[in-house]
């Protein structure tokens, strides 16, 4: 029976990559699953937070509970920003001093998941039917794989999908040198730790780089575009939504 | 040889973490040294970390012991003294800094010498004593291999551990070729050790004080515990007659037994040892049996500060093993001296700007992506990330007015409202489009932008804000009835 599946899509998803969360949507009703999108959703507070704005941050925790707390289970394409959520909403609301919102948080993140996170560990799926032929290379974002503890759960999934040409690039795990506002407060330090993910990737000769955050795509999508590298940058779920009919 | 001033990392006086990090990011050599020599320790750290099937139960022991002394603090440090007077140990406490050279200072004095031969110390380096030494007329030897190799170089140790992880081979050969007139010098390790020993033997036999810093400070016992890798730390602790051991207050564990822990986590930690060759525990003075005069001055110097700071107190649980270091993908890029203080990376993004009490080094909490690879690899598993946020914190709260805090609350008003949000997206799309250059495939990229964004297209490009935010997809989709 499917779920009723309440998709927090985040700020910059929103305004940014539409497209991840049209392939989100797809590939959730594809699964059977209903989804939702409660309209009056903005950001998680991640940016704000994790730059020494946490007065600014903390009213938008009880608005993500306000918008969310009916929902089955919360779907979100952003491993940071569910490691926002898990790793500092509860201490926030207790900042906040705000028993019943302290409480709510504390009933809802259990049923808030992360894209990848949602089809492995809550509905137990490797392969979701997609079809992707493609050179692609992974790449293990920050907080997805240190915070989320994904694991490679990511890489079970495009293991799974049809067509694909998954390859491995040097130093996986290591940092891509985003870190939100970091980028641009050491914009040099963070170029050249740039520098290095992208010959990792170029040395696979991957058409494509994916990842379950887009920020980190972002990044290397940037560096990828500058040199007229011609490999481009996609969320998992666009790949994972792709099915044989409609592929490009 | 001479230990100068000119060159001191001090974080009152360094350039903020950005503008140093750029000038190492163009030191080439530098750059293939820290990576060559940091990717070294850390597979040997795996490698002895990943045979271990309890690590991380022994992580949260050693993260459990560590909190219980600093929660304590008090009660440890007095019954550290107690016992070490009681076992012929005389212990001296030091407010700060200045206060701690001029006990090791007046201890020197008062033991007759004029030199001093010392254990590799960072503490020693906070303060920088061998420049007080120095100006009092004694000079410092020190015998650690790393630690002489920056001293004859007149250079400043970049790494916890490993304090000239900077140099290479060569450099280090045409140190010691100049420093210790020897033309002929080889470049081999064997070479380069030989040169050092027969260089230090010398002193180690004549000088007849010692200094030394201390891993961990045992309260139940008294003694005093050091873990090295070449044998100069026991030379230092049982040929001199007087031996002067500074530490700072935050280096106390409870128990003898506690080092079961502490040394199983430290070594593999640290170096990807097993075992430390060397590990030296001493206990007061003993008839006939090493140092007769022996001193322990504990150095506050604003880690009780530190220590009342709920967020922030984690720190202390330190055990300066530099596993962040090497482990940090930011330090890799710059090395240690980018950071302006001996304690560098991710452990010193947090430390020393608490040690300075936010007076100083407010850009390190931002030398950091925050990926938590620290956080990973931490033995008394310090929550790194967490404690860097914490610090961003206070360096905004202090800072007060800034166009980016005003750019931030702007940013906060929008998030607050979701009308505010979507004018912001449609504002977003026309504020972009004179900086939009179309790529003649429908779309567009920005590569310049102003401000500190331009930090951002210094190397990146980014691609124009789609026609249609997801909302309004969506809206769309809804009103059609899917």
């Amino acid at each position: 029976m499917g779920l009723r599946v309440a998709l927090f899509i985040t700020c910059y998803n929103d305004t940014l990559f539409p497209e991840t969360g049209k392939a989100v949507v797809k590939l959730l009703e594809r699964l059977g699953h209903t989804v939702e999108f409660p309209a009056g959703q903005t950001c998680c507070g991640q940016m704000h937070w994790n730059t020494g704005y946490q007065a600014e941050a903390l009213p938008l925790v009880g608005r993500f509970v306000e918008q969310f707390r009916n929902a089955e289970a919360v779907v979100v394409p952003s491993s940071s920003c569910v490691a926002m959520m898990r790793d500092h909403y509860p201490k926030m609301a207790e900042e906040i001093g705000d028993k019943r919102l302290a409480a709510e948080v504390a009933e809802l993140l259990p049923r808030v998941y992360e894209f990848s996170e949602f089809l492995t560990k809550r509905l137990e799926l490797e392969d979701v039917g997609a079809y992707y032929p493609h050179r692609v290379a992974y790449h293990a974002s920050c907080h997805g794989l240190r915070n989320l503890g994904l694991g490679d759960g990511p890489m079970r999934l495009l293991r799974s999908v049809k067509g694909i040409d998954l390859v491995e690039i040097d130093h996986m795990e290591q940092c891509c040198g985003f870190g939100g506002t970091f980028a641009v407060k050491n914009a040099d330090v963070s170029s050249a730790m740039l520098a290095e993910k992208v010959t990792a990737v170029l040395n696979t000769k991957a058409e494509a780089c994916t990842a379950c955050d887009n920020s980190c795509l972002m990044h290397i999508q940037g560096a990828l575009h500058r040199q007229r590298t011609g490999v481009r940058t996609v969320h998992l779920a666009e790949i994972l939504a792709g099915v044989e009919e409609t592929a490009q | 040889m001479s230990t100068t001033a000119d060159n001191m990392l001090d974080p009152k006086t360094s350039p903020t973490f950005p503008i140093a990090a750029r000038g190492m990011l163009g030191d080439t050599q530098l750059r293939k040294n820290v990576r060559h020599a940091t990717e070294v320790i850390q597979n040997k750290r795996a490698r002895v970390v990943a045979e271990m099937p309890d690590w991380q139960q022994l992580r949260e022991s050693g993260r459990q012991i560590r909190e219980h002394a600093m929660a304590n603090l008090d009660h440890y440090l007095e019954e550290f003294e107690r016992n070490c007077t009681r076992a012929g140990g005389k212990v001296h406490w030091a407010r700060d800094g200045e206060e701690a050279k001029r006990i090791v200072t007046a201890l020197v004095k008062a033991s007759g010498s004029d030199e001093v031969i010392k254990v590799k110390s960072m503490t020693t380096e906070e303060i920088h004593l061998n420049v007080a030494l120095e100006a009092a007329g004694v000079h410092a030897y020190e015998t650690d291999l790393a630690e002489l190799i920056i001293q004859l170089g007149n250079d400043q140790p970049s790494h916890i551990v490993v304090p000239a992880l900077h140099k290479n081979r060569q450099q280090i050969r045409e140190i010691f070729q100049r420093e210790m007139n020897l033309p002929e010098l080889g470049d081999k390790p064997q070479d380069l050790a030989d040169a050092a020993r027969r260089f230090l033997r010398e002193k180690f036999l004549r000088v007849k004080t010692a200094v030394s810093g201390a891993n961990f400070l045992i309260a139940e016992t008294g003694g005093v515990c050091i873990v090295e890798s070449e044998g100069n730390g026991r030379m230092c602790l049982t040929l001199p007659e007087t031996l002067i051991t500074i530490a700072g207050i935050d280096k106390v564990l409870p128990r003898f037994e506690d080092l079961e822990v502490m040394l199983q986590l430290l070594p593999r930690s640290a170096t990807g040892e097993r075992m430390n060759p060397y590990n030296s525990i001493w206990t007061g003075v003993h008839e006939g049996d090493g140092p007769r005069s022996f001193h322990v001055v504990l150095m506050d110097n604003a880690r009780t500060d530190v220590l009342a700071d709920r967020e922030g107190r984690q720190t202390l649980n330190c055990i300066r093993c530099g596993a962040c270091q090497n482990a940090c993908p930011v330090y890799r890029q710059t090395g240690g001296h980018a950071y302006g203080s001996v304690y560098a990376g991710p452990i010193g993004a947090i430390l020393t700007p608490q040690l300075q009490q936010m007076h100083h080094a407010q850009s390190l909490p931002y030398a950091s992506s925050l990926c938590g690879a620290c956080y990973e690899v931490c033995p008394v598993k310090i929550n790194i990330p967490e404690v860097l946020i914490h610090l961003r914190n206070k360096v905004v709260v202090q800072k007060g007015f800034s166009a980016e805090a005003v750019a931030m609350k702007a940013m906060a008003a929008i998030f607050r409202s979701e009308r505010r949000f979507r004018a912001a997206q449609r504002l977003g799309r026309v504020a972009e489009a004179p900086l939009v250059r179309k790529d003649g495939q429908g779309g567009g990229w920005i590569e310049w932008l102003p401000g500190l964004l331009g930090g951002w297209t210094q190397v990146r490009d980014l691609q124009e804000m789609p026609k249609e935010t997801f909302r309004d997809w969506w809206e769309k989709r809804e009103s059609r009835g899917n």
